[in-house]
């Protein structure tokens, strides 16, 4: 059985090699359906993955709630310069939530840009003051010395634990552990721990955790208070904080907690929208559903391509099935029934699109490596989808080859042998 | 090589004929009242073959002759199992296969007749071994034997070691060698041939004939389509053909000693 259909996909390449051209520029079609169809979603897969991923480092069990300016009417901006400007969460409203949701861990934040100094190494960055839960509700990793403790944020010590990059911009030769920078003008931090390579944003404003600065939530609110002037307004704004961070026990108390939170903030920020909540499960779902219409439609647009290589095996299998007829008449002849003619076609068309497919397999997992090279366009090819097209490609040749086979099986005899 | 009057058709064709025929050997294919019609309109039939009854025996050697528009090919055709009698039986190896499937019929062809050509018609791309192979594998026989097979029959037809060739690379004697070879491969009841020598010259043409008379010494039997006499008279017999019918049946053995055959009108 098996050594039959061995013999028929040899003999098969055989007659197929009779025509060199015709096979190779058939299965060229195939080729670029089937590389097009691997390509267009590993690059899809690779452009979704990230957006994913920073869905997914926010924590899906996670609800966020964050500061927001709100928008400034006429009035307001017309003594933009005098007035201080307060808006955002408050310290109140995380101990509610706290009281509220007794088995969530609620970490509170505040935000603000000062320059870093150590000897003759200056950066200036965000820090991000903040309590001891941060870390794991972040799921970040000490690299090097501790994390902050809550004897840190009772003692409300100057101690600072630094993002990868910062620490090297900072210390690009020495250990950071245990020597001290200058923060702002006047306070000196010690600095306890180094946290691992992160690479994911800390804020919205685009800062990656690695360049942060952490320091205890209790040492930001003494050392430098809620009002602090905003560089780029270079406007006194009084913030409290700038996060709540809510982790959940699991992903299905997230929806519900998200409203009911929604709903006890809400008096309290009537008059002007000064925060949002985000829920990154939410997120996640939604660019999940994007990502896969984005992949039905490149799916479909490739699978056209492979549609016009299935025409293409069609077509030559149709002249082939023509051109022998004669050897159709032969085999009839020595014994061969309806079924045997379909086979051999069918086996032909098979190998035809096949060799197309195992080619734009190579095809299709090359060119994603290029885009990634000269285009640093971030691709992802899924084992899945190499099968996928694959299959489809081995579907289109069975599925075009039907037709010509039948042809050939239902030629009469007799007129096949008097064929010239 | 009898010709039975269509009004003795008999079920059990060996018994029955024996007494008649000069010796007891089997009946491998008979026509029993053989019509083949065509109908092109309404009114106009063509009757291609019109009540032919005929019996080929293990061993005989029999050629079938006519003129152009007799039915030579229309009756090679149903003795080859490639097309049905419009009416009438013919059975081969005792069997009526006159009313069989296509898928049946294929069988038929696989298993009892051996198929020769006038254009050799090997198929261009397979090699010599693959071409002898071609009519086990749809049996489902193909495999060390069959090589073995192949093997032989190439070196009985005076081919030697040229399987490997393909045909393009054979001339075209040697080609009709690896196509008896082939014909051979299924053990047939008989070979069928139809106008094997057409497209050979002459000294190649006495080659392939003196290979038929020489396959005879293996109880070979060989029906063979022509319209060359100088082909017919090596037959034992010629079946003339006229007009859809059995003309005549003569034995070229005692014809052949009398000078300037009878020949037809
Ligand atoms: N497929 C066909 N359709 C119609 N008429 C046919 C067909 N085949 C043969 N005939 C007719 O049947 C008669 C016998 O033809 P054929 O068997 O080919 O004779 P031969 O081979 O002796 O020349 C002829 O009159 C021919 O025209
Ligand atoms: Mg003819």
């Amino acid at each position: 059985m098996i050594a039959d259909t061995l013999r028929m996909v040899r003999l098969g390449l055989k007659s197929l090699l009779l025509h060199k051209l015709r096979s190779t520029l058939t299965t060229a079609g195939i080729l670029f359906g089937v590389a097009s169809v691997i390509a267009m979603l590993a690059v899809g897969e690779g452009a979704s993955a990230e957006t994913l991923k920073q869905y997914r480092d926010m924590g899906v069990t996670n609800v966020l709630l964050r500061s927001k300016k709100p928008e400034e009417t006429q009035q307001s901006s017309s003594n933009s310069m005098m007035s201080i400007l307060g808006y955002g969460l408050f310290y109140q409203e995380a101990d509610r939530i706290q009281n509220l949701l007794p088995y969530a861990t609620v970490v509170r934040t505040r935000e603000f840009q000062r320059g870093l100094v150590h000897g003759e190494n200056w950066a200036s960055t965000m820090i991000v003051g903040t309590e001891v839960p941060f870390l794991t509700v972040t799921n970040m990793q000490v690299h090097e010395g501790r994390w902050l403790t809550e004897l840190d944020l009772q003692r409300m010590s100057n101690v600072c634990v630094l993002g990868s990059s910062l620490a090297r911009a900072l210390f690009p030769l020495e250990s950071p552990i245990g020597q001290t920078v200058l923060v702002g003008i006047e306070d000196r931090f010690e600095i306890v721990g180094i946290l691992e390579y992160q690479g994911r944003a800390a804020s919205p404003n685009g800062t990656t955790l690695d360049e942060c600065a952490f320091i205890p939530l209790s040492s930001s609110r003494r050392r430098f208070g809620d009002t602090i002037r905003n560089p780029s307004t270079n406007r006194y704004e009084n913030i409290e904080l700038h996060e709540i961070k809510v982790k959940l026990g699991s992903m299905e108390e997230v929806e519900g907690t998200a409203g009911v939170l929604e709903h006890m903030m809400r008096p309290a920020h009537a008059s002007k929208k000064d925060y949002e909540i985000t829920v990154p499960l939410e997120l996640l779902r939604k660019a999940e559903a994007t990502q896969r219409m984005f992949n039905l439609v490149l799916a479909v647009i490739a699978s056209i391509s492979l549609l016009v290589g299935g025409i293409g095996i069609m077509n030559v299998m149709l002249a082939t099935v023509t051109e022998r007829t004669r050897e159709i008449g032969i085999r009839r002849a020595l014994g061969a029934k309806k079924k045997h003619i379909v086979q051999q076609f069918l086996v032909e068309a098979g190998v035809l699109s096949a060799l197309g497919g195992v080619a734009g397999v190579g095809l299709g997992v090359l060119v994603p490596f290029g885009i990634e090279k000269w285009f640093n366009q971030p691709t992802s090819i899924q084992p899945q989808h190499v099968l996928l097209a694959f299959g489809i490609s081995a579907l289109v040749g069975v599925v075009f080859g039907i037709y010509p086979a039948w042809r050939a099986a239902n030629m009469d005899p007799v007129e096949a042998l008097r064929h010239e | 090589m009898v010709v039975k009057a269509p009004a003795a058709p008999s079920a059990a064709a060996t018994e029955t004929v024996a007494p008649v025929s000069t010796d007891a050997l089997p009946i491998i294919a008979e026509f029993v009242d053989v019509h083949r019609h065509y109908v092109m309109g309404k009114d106009n039939v063509v009757r291609a073959l019109n009540g032919v009854s005929m019996q080929v025996k293990k061993g005989d050697y029999l050629a079938i002759m006519g003129r152009s528009g007799s039915g030579k090919s229309t009756m090679l055709n149903i003795l080859g199992a490639l097309d049905r009698p419009t009416s009438g039986e013919y059975r081969v190896g005792g069997r009526d296969v006159s009313k069989l499937d296509d898928d049946d019929l294929s069988d038929v062809r696989g298993r009892e007749i051996g198929f020769i050509f006038q254009s050799f018609n090997l198929i261009p791309q397979l090699t010599v071994l693959e071409n002898l192979e071609v009519p086990l594998f749809y049996q489902g026989r193909v495999g060390p034997e069959s090589r073995k097979k192949a093997e032989y029959l190439a070196d009985r037809v005076g081919l030697g070691r040229r399987l490997e060739h393909k045909p393009m690379e054979l001339s075209g004697g040697q080609q009709q060698r690896v196509a008896i070879a082939r014909a051979l491969m299924n053990d047939p009841l008989f070979l069928l041939a139809d106008e094997a020598t057409g497209n050979l010259d002459s000294n190649t043409e006495k080659e392939i004939l003196d290979l038929f008379d020489d396959l005879r010494k293996d109880a070979v039997t060989i029906v063979i389509v022509t319209h060359n006499p100088k082909v017919a008279e090596r037959a034992d017999n010629t079946l003339w053909l006229r007009d859809g019918k059995v003309d005549r049946l003569v034995d070229n053995r005692l014809a052949s000693s009398a000078a300037g055959d009878g020949g037809h009108p």
